[in-house]
């Protein structure tokens, strides 16, 4: 029971990590760059629903609205001015930049709100369910993360494989070049990953705060840089696989901080990066790509 | 044979390494000027050995980022490891080798091979993986490292060292034993041993050691690797070898930054903001800011950006924003395709002016 108890935190924890994993993985799987602002993206959601909702005391799907349109901009923001002008450039420019921008963001957030942890509270009005006689606790927040983890994959899904913009983003990440020629708008298809990923990233905020009631600049980057464990581990570019991984990673974070320890959760989800990408670096969905010459 | 013909018939690098020692020599000399006419204030004072660290922080990881093209995150793991370890070898040691001229250079080396070794380990599996994911690997080692030093316990007993990953009071030690490493709450009484003499010894070193390896066939052929790695594989350069020398060389050096660190200070504790991201963040933006693959421009970066935040102490919350903003804005001025191209006209227009007048002259 005890076992099954932490195996549903971890699910519903990994649930928020496969939604943070399929932003990443849709933005590299198309602009083939390491979005490491989107774990910030996270944490602006976050601060976004709770200034609407907390401070300004206004209803919750306000707030969620607020949040999903201000990161929506944010990345098309981000997208326009620090990552098209660098299209083209070396792979280790795009990455500085991206860092800068993670770190700009972070540090803003630490100005406008300051170092304090604010204490969010849950957007989740559901109550806990109790299992097998109380020896069984599934909080509200679990529940409606895994459903809506499991709603968004379907959409994303349906998205990418069935309408237009869908297919231009599968012809864009494939080749970037001919799908220009093709008449694919690469430039707009490019916002638009950015735009669903960094909506995404606030929904994931909403979620991970509200699961985890406190938030501070740096909520986002712990997570940001875990998901990216998550969407290797799958195989970056992949959306099944960022949602694998995603889980997968929830689970293994839950039980090792269950049953070994819970100061080295963080070291042992890493450790799991180091071997996946020893022993297989393209990731459990991942295409093996070849190099031309 | 006259000096000025001999300078100007002198190779560009040697020429250009010759401006960077100078450059050196003058800053020991004024360094010891201010000291000796009691002019130095005990802020700057206190400036000396961090700005020497990061000096040594800002070149090595120049070589990994410039010269090697591969970003490295988790440059302050290996300044960690090389701090943790030679803290506890000369806590360890303070009562058995009580000259600090024997025990510092010892622990020097210690926290430099122990760096190396973990750079070698780190590097072996990571170095065959293509940019990004050797950053993200990285930014998991340095992360890593903190962590466990922050659950670390070491002590000591007369039956020797006891080991736990949990608290003190399961090394299940004897009465009389003394924890040496205690977790979260680190190393204390590690003997200051530091001092801008030595510092700026090592200074002399890593950089006289990185200059030598960048102008050596070893550092020719990575920077080859760098440029075109196929092309360089294609005439039979072993690029696993070569990347893993600069790395090693890189993670050798930054332990020896954590000596000096861990030496500089009484009590040695791994947060966020020595050795964590934030450190290896802060060292990239030296190394972007005096241009990457420039090694005296690290240094000057790394010095300026030392000294500067201190002086300017009232603007302490926006350093970090400026921080980003020269991230974002150095990338986008030296890589964007478009000012590439725009440089590319500029230079082009000068030159042809200068050829213009050099035929008027004529």
């Amino acid at each position: 029971m005890e076992f099954l108890q932490f195996f549903i935190s971890g699910l519903s924890l990994g649930s928020i990590y496969a939604i943070i994993a399929l932003g990443y993985t849709m933005v590299y799987g198309i602009a083939k760059m390491l979005n490491f602002a989107h774990g910030d993206v996270i944490m602006v959601g976050g601060y976004l629903l709770f200034t609407i909702s907390t401070t300004m005391g206004l209803p919750v799907w306000i707030g969620i609205t607020g949040a999903v349109v201000g990161c929506t901009a944010l990345g098309v923001v981000i997208e326009r001015f620090a990552y098209r002008p660098l299209r083209g450039a070396t792979s280790l420019a795009v990455l500085i930049t991206a860092i800068g921008v993670s770190y700009l963001l972070q540090n803003l957030a630490l100005l406008i709100f300051g170092a304090a942890p604010k204490s969010f509270t849950s957007i989740v009005t559901m109550p806990a369910m109790t299992f097998a006689n109380g020896a069984l606790t599934v909080t509200g927040e679990s529940i409606v993360t895994i459903a809506i983890c499991i709603v968004i994959m379907i959409v994303l899904t349906l998205f990418v494989n069935k309408t237009k913009p869908g297919r231009a983003m599968h012809a864009v990440s494939e080749d970037r070049g001919a799908a220009q020629l093709m008449g694919v708008n690469v430039n707009g298809t490019i916002a638009l990953t950015f735009a669903i990923g960094s909506a995404l990233a606030a929904i994931a905020g909403a979620l991970l705060c509200s699961a985890y009631p406190t938030l501070t600049p740096y909520t986002g980057a712990m997570p940001g840089i875990k998901t990216f464990v998550a969407a290797v581990f799958g195989g970056i570019g992949s959306i099944p696989g960022a949602m694998v991984g995603g889980l997968l990673l929830g689970l293994i974070e839950s039980l090792s901080k269950a049953y070994i320890s819970s100061e080295m959760a963080d070291a042992i989800v890493f450790l799991v990066l180091i071997v996946v990408l020893v022993v297989k670096p393209t990731g459990i969905f991942g295409k093996k790509i070849s190099e031309k010459v | 044979m006259k000096q000025g013909s001999r300078l100007s018939t002198m190779k560009k690098s040697t020429k250009a390494n010759g401006i960077t020692y100078l450059m050196l020599l003058v800053a020991f000399a004024v360094v010891q000027i201010f000291t000796a006419t009691g002019s130095m204030t005990n802020l700057i004072k206190g400036l000396l050995v961090p700005a020497c660290i990061y000096i040594i922080m800002a070149v090595s990881l120049n070589l990994t980022v410039g010269i090697l093209g591969e970003l490295s995150l988790g440059h302050a793991g290996f300044m960690c490891v090389g701090a943790f370890a030679s803290s506890f070898f000369s806590v360890c040691m303070r009562d058995v080798i009580t000259s600090e001229w024997v025990r510092f250079p010892i622990a020097i080396i210690i926290g430099g091979v122990v760096a190396a070794l973990f750079g070698f380990v780190v590097g072996i599996p990571v170095l065959r993986l293509r940019g990004d994911y050797l950053a993200i690997v990285t930014l998991a080692f340095g992360e890593i490292v903190k962590n466990l030093m922050n659950v670390l316990y070491i002590g000591k007993d007369d039956s020797g060292f006891h080991f736990s990953l949990k608290s003190a009071a399961d090394l299940g030690m004897e009465p009389d034993g003394k924890v040496i490493v205690k977790g979260a709450l680190g190393i204390t009484g590690t003997p200051r041993d530091s001092s801008f003499i030595v510092a700026f010894i090592l200074v002399v070193i890593t950089i006289f050691v990185v200059l030598n390896v960048i102008n050596s066939r070893q550092g020719r052929a990575i920077m080859s690797i760098r440029d075109n790695r196929i092309a360089a594989e294609s005439i039979g350069i072993n690029i696993t070898k070569y990347k893993l020398m600069a790395f090693v060389v890189s993670a050798f050096f930054a332990g020896i930054a954590g000596v000096l660190y861990s030496h500089n200070i009484s009590t040695l504790t791994a947060t966020t903001n020595n050795f964590g991201y934030n450190m290896s963040i802060m060292v990239l933006v030296y190394v972007v800011l005096g241009g990457i693959g420039n090694i005296r421009g690290s240094i000057i970066a790394a010095v300026i950006l030392t000294v500067l935040p201190e002086l300017l102490r009232e603007f302490s919350d926006y350093r970090m924003l400026v921080y980003s903003l020269v991230l974002i804005f150095m990338m986008l001025f030296s890589s964007s395709p478009a000012m590439v191209n725009f440089r590319e006209k500029l230079s082009l227009k000068t030159k042809r002016s200068k050829g213009k007048k050099a035929k008027e002259a004529v």
